[in-house]
């Protein structure tokens, strides 16, 4: 058992075998989510009744919670994958943490923007300082500050350190972050204004929402290895595996056009 | 190298560096999010503040983006050969400033109404900020070239800048916040920008001259 | 359906606008996260074809 789990930490390491499962794995990410998505998101937006109180603006909640989830557990992921990178010093964990920081900033933005406009119909304004939306706006500038890490320092073992130190920090402090505006909230008392915004919900509204949650997870591994492989491309280019990979895409394209180049045809 | 390549390269550097670009913004939302947290997120009260926290946050965020608008070149050297181009320095220094605006203050002027939004600026607010900001933060980029010129060879020159430009921005300051309260409480803001306008003119025309100064004398060696 | 028409499904008893420019801007954003590491992945292949083959050269 111990010697199955070294052999997958070894296996993990490696970029080459990321490679290869990612590619195997992809299109069922891929297509389980978009089935999820499509199916969760048809059923939300036609299907489910209406809100009792808040009529037809709650169907917003099927891509606002998946987003909101899957910004705070992204974050999470990039703060561990980080930690993995400077306990073990593993490459791969570092390519990872670095891929997921635009995507996390990107689904917290959605969850934001479609919160704002949720606001505006169910409690007449588009922001309000509470907890969560708060905490919601600290974390995407967490993720910003890990993506300004990673321009602003050349040294890509350095930017991959730095930015894995402010996620743990970031990670460690969103907890406390809460708990503090959370505090701040009750001093403040917007009380006028519940934002607890999981309406009761029946199966027929529900159900499509648990849809959409995996489906936008399924599209979250589909985006990160999408992303890491690339990295690992770019990383690995002078690897064999990676050079007769190259070539047979080369020769793929060379047998449709004759390269005029190098006077190459396919197979020669 | 005259001022119209010097533009087009340092737009160029700009856009290379895109994700630099998002800095002064993020720190401008930043900023404007610690007064609710500070003090009240009451939107009755975030409203009253909100044109004096925009605008100061607008302020801060462009003094952080100065720092970088002479120092990269004075370090690798081009700076030096602007010094000793043909050209009159003072129209290099205008090229340099105005990509600095490009790039740094119409993002901040054309983000604004984001943080009117999310500070509960009142619906009058809006146009004079906007307009306070698109004529006002030329000044500051071309007020804070001066600054940055006459600190850019320095080591500890972090926080002296601030501390030279800031009382040259306070008349931009009060004009642009009384024209946005203006605004809010419905009456006539033009002759609050008009001054804003005025300082723009004087500072397009003597800025540069005096960074040009500013720069001979620092990186004189 | 839960609408009985499609005007009124676009209508969403006057909550439309919000609904679909929560939907249209999520759609967006998605679809940038799909685009951009195809078009990243493009560039990277046909960089490095051409390094390979300078180097063959």
């Amino acid at each position: 058992m111990w010697q199955a789990l070294s052999r997958l930490y070894y296996k993990l390491g490696s970029p080459k075998w990321f490679y290869e499962i990612s590619g195997r794995w992809m299109p069922w990410f891929l297509i389980i989510g978009s089935v999820l998505m499509v199916l969760g998101i048809v059923w939300g937006l036609a299907f489910a009744p209406a809100d009792y109180l808040q009529g037809n603006s709650f169907r917003i909640i099927y891509i606002h919670v998946p987003a909101a989830m899957l910004s705070q557990s992204a974050y999470i992921i990039m703060a561990v994958a980080g930690l993995v990178g400077l306990v073990w010093k593993m490459k791969m964990s570092f390519i990872v943490a670095k891929v997921i920081a635009p995507i996390g900033a990107s689904v917290a933005i959605i969850a934001l923007v479609t919160g704002a406009i949720w606001g505006k119909p169910t409690w007449g304004t588009y922001w309000v300082w509470d907890a969560r939306l708060t905490s919601m706006l600290i974390l995407m500038f967490l993720y910003f500050g890990v993506i300004a890490i990673h321009n602003a320092i050349e040294s890509e073992e350095m930017a991959n350190k730095a930015a894995a130190v402010l996620a743990i920090v970031g990670s460690i402090n969103i907890p406390i972050i809460k708990y503090s505006v959370e505090w701040w909230n009750t001093l403040h008392q917007p009380a006028t204004i519940t934002l607890t915004n999981k309406p009761t919900m029946v199966p027929e509204m529900f159900i499509p929402l648990v849809l959409t949650i995996i489906g936008f997870y399924c599209w979250f591994g589909f985006w990160v290895f999408a992303r890491t492989r690339n990295e690992i491309l770019l990383r690995e280019h002078r690897t064999n595996w990676v050079k007769k990979l190259l070539i047979s895409k080369v020769t793929a394209n060379d047998s449709i056009v004759g390269d005029p180049e190098t006077n190459n045809r396919a197979g020669e | 190298m005259n001022a119209l390549s010097i533009f087009k390269r340092d737009l160029l550097i700009a856009f290379r560096n895109r994700g630099e670009l998002l800095n002064p913004l993020m720190f401008f939302l930043m900023v404007a999010s610690l007064f609710p947290l500070a003090v009240s997120p009451d939107p009755k009260f975030l409203g009253q503040i909100a044109p004096g926290v925009i605008w100061v946050g607008a302020l801060l965020a462009t003094l952080l983006s100065l720092d970088l608008l002479f120092k990269t070149d004075y370090e690798d050297g081009s700076l030096e050969q602007m010094l000793l181009v043909p050209q009159p320095l003072m129209l290099l220094v205008l090229a340099k400033v105005s990509v600095h605006w490009l790039v740094a203050g119409l993002p901040l002027a054309l983000m604004a109404p984001l943080l009117g939004l999310m500070l509960g600026l009142p619906e009058g607010g809006y146009q004079p900020l906007v307009i306070s900001l698109l004529l006002g933060t030329p000044v500051l980029s071309l007020l804070g070239s001066i600054g940055a010129g006459l600190t850019v060879g320095l080591k500890k020159g972090g926080m002296l800048m601030p501390l030279l430009i800031l009382p040259l921005y306070i008349p931009v300051l009060i004009f642009a916040a009384s024209a946005v309260q203006s605004g809010v409480d419905g009456n006539s803001y033009s002759g609050h920008l008009a001054f804003i306008g005025a300082y723009l003119a004087l500072a397009v025309v003597f800025a540069p001259i005096a960074a040009a100064a500013a720069l001979r004398i620092t990186t004189a060696r | 359906m839960f609408f009985d028409s499609f005007s009124s499904f676009i209508q969403m008893g006057n909550h439309g606008i919000y609904v679909w420019l929560c939907y249209g801007f999520f759609a967006a954003i998605v679809a940038a996260n799909f685009i951009s590491p195809m078009i990243t992945r493009h560039k990277v292949i046909k960089d490095l074809e051409r390094q390979m083959r300078r180097e063959q050269k």
